[in-house]
């Protein structure tokens, strides 16, 4: 899928759980949120966008995306 | 002309704790106390004449047909304006009420026409019912003198000047003033149901008629055609149209609307399976006998020539379609899923539900994507609507769903209107919510756009928080902080029943100085008193309610206003009885429904994700197949998926995705990308225009099931005539899951409502049967709560403690600048629903037959825009021309639009951006530039050109040997 929209969405998320107070709640709000309601080839495309750095990602989103398992392609 | 199947016991019902005895004509009775002696005398089979009462409004007294004799009482009271008392003894029938009676007959008739056989009230007119049962036999007055029925002088052909001919301007009834009575039950009826107030009494005595507006017609007056007055006239003066045309009705069924989330009952009064009119139900509990211009007469859609009753396939959307039998388009559907399937995947495919369909129907599509396509890639309209309100109530609340009945409204004293617009979108529940406005509640609104609420016939806001578009979330947070610093908290709601860490932590954000009225006024716009002025208000009152609607939702930050707004009723304690609450408008008939069915990729029926093993353990029992634990596609996902080429199949049911989702040049670039899009319609929507099999659909009158509205209220949906592509909807899904291998053997829609039941424990309750008894029934329904739940959260919250939620306010990335100076927002209109699929094919377009842009008149002028000239408008995704609307409605600075008319191409305009937890597109926010233009767009005339050439292909359809 387009990655520039899947960075949006992602940095998007990040904006709201930007306002929880520690970087834990921060990172993991962002990442329980990536894991529930995204589809798994939009995980596995960000994921491997933050594994090779994940420049356009927040800082806490990419710290988020890293933690997501990948699920195996069906 | 009242319903021909209810029984009108002339006043109101009274609630009392107190029971009234009396004696009427010898019979004890037992009342509430406060009910008049007429109602009473109903109660036990007593018919007292009656001509200005009606159970629908208040006693008037007027007419004085209705008297009685009371023991120990002078004269001769009337019976609607008089209450019962205890041990009162009452005569309804003797000779000299007869001989009064019989006297005030003589006099109406005096002035009303004889034409009973060919009236079209004839067999149902309260005027000929009362002469009959008075026993009038000679009118002594004669008809020469001054009249109001006769065109010329009797005798001397001159024009008789208290003569009015008829107002046939209204598309759906007349108003034939020669046979008015002057029983004020019509002006009563705008007043008090309605709360328009465009009729009145105009002039005294013999000169009393009765008026729309200041003497307009009615087409041109403030009416809105609610019909409340065509139903509350007891003679032919207001009548239907269709009444004229046909005759009276023979039988009647109850139903329920298929237009907005109020999910109004109705009576389809049928002529065999030839609907005569529609009737609102008295005894409806979600609109107690009202009704809308949509609901009670847009409904000639369902038998317009546009229908399209037979299926059609083609291999590509530049062939012309092919009319095949049911089984030939079935069998080729269900081959291209299986051959996409087969080439790009099991998640190559999926569906989208209908919001406007019934809840069985939408239960088995969303089954057919999870048992039979093997994946969850299935999603609704709500998707585009409501999905922020899912989402934001379940983290918060427990539930995705609004808290309360719309009766609670009558217990509030502070009504809060967050982006909405009842009286256009919710019209019948706005009446309601205007009845108690004018009963003394306060009313604050937060809207961009001067809405009609504001400002309105005996009804005008305390606040009116005129804020900039895209601020919400900056509105809620000051509101809160004034609660928060102020010390409006309600302590003891919060200790016991929130969770007490998540509270402090948001105690906490929203004390920060940066959140105050004043840091934020220059975001928002509104200024810092009046923002605290009215937090103080809101949170000072017993009971202060919340309703909110797509000014919500449709934003990049909707989920966190809905969350917003669920923290503020917790910390005032405005959750949990009556008057208080948060209460989403819903905006289609059945998008809480669809969304209860399990149309959300991430989650099964009864709001379950769909990874959490027990629930799908569950459904796979009962469906015998191995369901997928991982979410699927959302709908704008599977726009991007389908333009990655990895998304190739769509089933869509009733829904009109090229008009009604942003960004339509994306979207119809998707659905090109496709190889089979199935579509279930009953036109040849925008969608079909891209799609390669076409199910005819059935409308709601064609079908039995359920829709549940607003109120999580579960509402039966009957069938009044057979489907005119002899298949229901539901037969369709089941017919395309058999081809694909997958059984499915429903008989009747009731057992599918069944199965739902049993796998879904808010509904464990539910079925035909009890909703037939009950005659609706409001989820959860179960054994805690057999009869159903009209108030969530009263003793504890769903998900036990209330939690609360920091909303920080991230303001949205579509920002105006140089190039893009204006700010659109988008909305709806009174006669006009959603696509307009539906209300474009009925006289409804005499209001609204194109979209305007509603231009603040110094915006326009510095672009020499003037009223009706045709303006592009143009965004960063996409331009579109239509007549400018000059308004101070909107603030300078915004622009406004409605989307109900494809070739005003509104959505060509808003951009990708959506809500960050569901991608709900943020319609309500799109920055644009404005200029004067001589002709249409780009995009404009790309589309007439697609869209005739696919007319055409429809009219070129051949016709398949087997079905001819």
């Amino acid at each position: 899928m387009n990655l520039e929209r899947l960075v949006i969405m992602a940095n998007d998320i990040g904006g709201f759980f930007g306002g929880e107070p520690t970087a834990e709640e921060r990172i993991a709000g962002v990442s329980n949120h990536l894991a529930k309601f995204w589809d798994p080839r939009m995980r596995r495309q960000i994921v491997a966008y933050a594994r090779e750095g994940g420049a356009d990602l927040s800082d806490h989103v990419r710290a988020a995306v890293l933690r997501l398992d990948v699920p195996p392609k069906t | 002309m009242r319903s021909i199947a209810e029984n009108d016991l002339g006043t109101p019902a009274r609630e009392s704790a107190k029971q009234v005895t009396l004696i009427i004509d010898g019979r004890s009775v037992s009342v509430p106390e406060g009910t008049s002696v007429m109602r009473a005398a109903a109660l036990a089979d007593l018919k007292i004449p009656k001509l200005c009462a009606t159970d629908q409004l208040e006693a008037f007294g007027s007419c004085r047909l209705c008297l009685v004799q009371i023991e120990g009482m002078k004269g001769y009271p009337a019976s609607c304006t008089t209450p019962v008392a205890e041990g009162m003894k009452v005569t309804t029938q003797n000779g000299k009420l007869a001989q009064l009676r019989r006297g005030v007959m003589e006099l109406y008739i005096s002035d009303h026409p004889l034409d009973c056989l060919t009236c079209p009230a004839n067999g149902h007119c309260e005027l000929q019912d009362m002469a009959g049962a008075v026993g009038l036999r000679e009118v002594r007055y004669g008809y020469e003198g001054d009249n109001h029925v006769h065109k010329y002088v009797p005798g001397k052909g001159e024009a008789n000047p208290r003569f009015v001919a008829k107002d046939e301007s209204n598309p759906y009834f007349t108003f034939d003033p020669s046979k008015c009575i002057v029983c004020s039950r019509c002006v009563r009826a705008c007043d008090e149901q309605q709360g328009t107030l465009a009729l009145t009494i105009q002039g005294r005595g013999f000169d009393s008629k009765v008026s729309a507006s200041v003497a307009e017609s009615f087409l041109e007056s403030e009416c809105v055609s609610c019909g409340a007055c065509v139903q509350a006239c007891p003679t032919a003066t207001l009548t239907e149209k269709s009444v004229i045309a046909k005759g009276q009705a023979e039988h009647s069924e109850i139903t329920t609307c298929a237009y907005c989330g109020v999910g109004c009952s109705f009576r389809a009064e049928m002529r065999g399976e030839e609907i005569i009119r529609m009737v609102p139900n008295k005894d409806g509990h979600a609109n107690h006998g009202h009704s809308c211009v949509k609901g009670r007469f847009a409904i000639g859609y369902a038998t317009h020539k546009d229908r399209i009753t037979k299926p059609m396939i083609r291999a590509k959307i530049s062939d012309p379609w092919r009319e095949v039998s049911w089984d030939d388009a079935i069998a080729y559907a269900a081959s291209e899923f299986k051959r996409i399937q087969g080439q790009y995947g099991r998640d190559s495919v999926g569906a989208i539900t209908s919001s406007r369909c019934t809840n069985e129907e939408v239960y088995v599509v969303q089954k057919l994507v999870r048992a039979a396509f093997g994946n969850n890639n299935v999603d609704t309209c709500a998707r585009v609507c409501h999905s922020p309100t899912g989402y934001g109530l379940k983290q918060t609340l427990g539930e995705s769903a609004g808290t309360q009945t719309f009766d609670s409204v009558m217990k509030a004293d502070v009504i809060m209107v967050i982006g909405a617009n009842p009286t256009d979108g919710h019209p019948v529940f706005a009446s309601q919510m205007k009845r108690r406005l004018r009963q003394g509640a306060r009313l604050i609104v937060a809207d961009p756009r001067r809405i009609d609420l504001v400002r309105t016939p005996h009804i005008e806001a305390a606040h009116h928080l005129s804020l900039r578009p895209g601020t919400n979330v900056a509105l809620i947070n000051s509101i809160a902080h004034v609660v928060v610093t102020e010390g409006f908290v309600n302590e003891d709601f919060v200790r016991a029943r929130c969770d007490l860490a998540s509270f402090d932590k948001w105690r906490i954000f929203v004390s920060q100085e940066r959140h105050s009225p004043e840091a934020m006024q220059d975001v928002t716009g509104v200024p810092a008193a009046e923002v605290r002025a009215a937090a103080r208000l809101f949170a000072s009152v017993p009971n202060a309610a919340i309703y909110y609607g797509l000014g919500v939702t449709e934003h990049s930050q909707g989920s966190t206003m809905v969350m917003g707004i669920a923290n503020l009723a917790m910390a005032t304690g405005n959750v949990g009885r009556e008057g208080v609450g948060v209460n989403p408008l819903r905006g289609q008939n059945n998008v809480q429904g669809s969304c209860d069915m399990g149309s959300f990729p991430h989650e099964l029926p009864g709001y379950r994700h769909v990874s959490d093993d027990v629930a799908r353990g569950a459904f796979e029992a009962e469906w015998n197949v191995k369901l997928s634990p991982e979410q699927g596609l959302r709908i704008p996902n599977m726009f991007e998926a389908a333009l990655d080429g990895e998304f190739k199949g769509l089933y869509v049911q009733g829904e009109d995705i090229a008009q009604s989702d942003p960004n339509t040049q994306h979207v119809t670039a998707s659905l090109s990308a496709m190889e089979c899009i199935v579509v279930q319609d009953l036109f040849l929507n925008e969608t079909a225009k891209f799609a390669h099999v076409f199910l005819p659909g059935s409308s709601f009158l064609e079908k039995d099931g359920t829709f549940t509205n607003a109120e999580r209220r579960i509402s039966r949906v009957r069938k009044v005539m057979s489907p005119k592509s002899g298949v229901g909807e539901w037969e369709a899904t089941q017919k395309l899951a058999n081809a694909l291998g997958y059984p499915m053997n429903y008989t009747h829609p009731s057992e599918i409502m069944d199965e739902i039941a049993r796998l879904t424990p808010t509904f464990h309750g539910v079925s035909f049967d009890k909703i037939d008894r009950l005659g609706s029934v409001q989820w959860p329904c179960n054994d805690a709560a057999p009869e159903g739940t009209p108030l969530m959260h009263v003793d504890a919250f769903v998900r036990g403690k209330g939690r609360f939620l920091v909303t920080e306010y991230v303001p949205t990335t579509e920002k105006v600048n140089a190039k893009y100076p204006l700010i659109l927002t988008t909305g709806r209109i009174l006669s006009q629903y959603n696509v307009g699929a539906q209300t474009r094919r009925t006289e409804n377009l005499a209001w609204h037959s194109e979209d305007r842009m509603e231009i603040h008149p110094h915006d326009a002028e510095v672009r020499g825009v003037v009223e009706g000239d045709w303006v592009g408008v143009t965004s960063r995704a996409g331009d579109t021309v239509m007549r400018a609307h000059l308004t101070d409605r909107v603030q300078a600075g915004v622009v406004y639009t409605t989307f109900h008319h494809p070739f005003s191409g509104a959505n060509v305009i808003t951009t990708d951006n959506s809500d960050w937890a569901t991608n709900c597109p943020e319609y309500k926010v799109t920055a644009v530039e404005v200029t004067r233009v001589s002709q249409p767009s780009e995009w404009q005339k790309r589309y007439r050109e697609f869209s005739d050439r696919q007319q055409e292909l429809l009219r070129a359809a051949v016709t398949d040997v087997s079905v001819k």
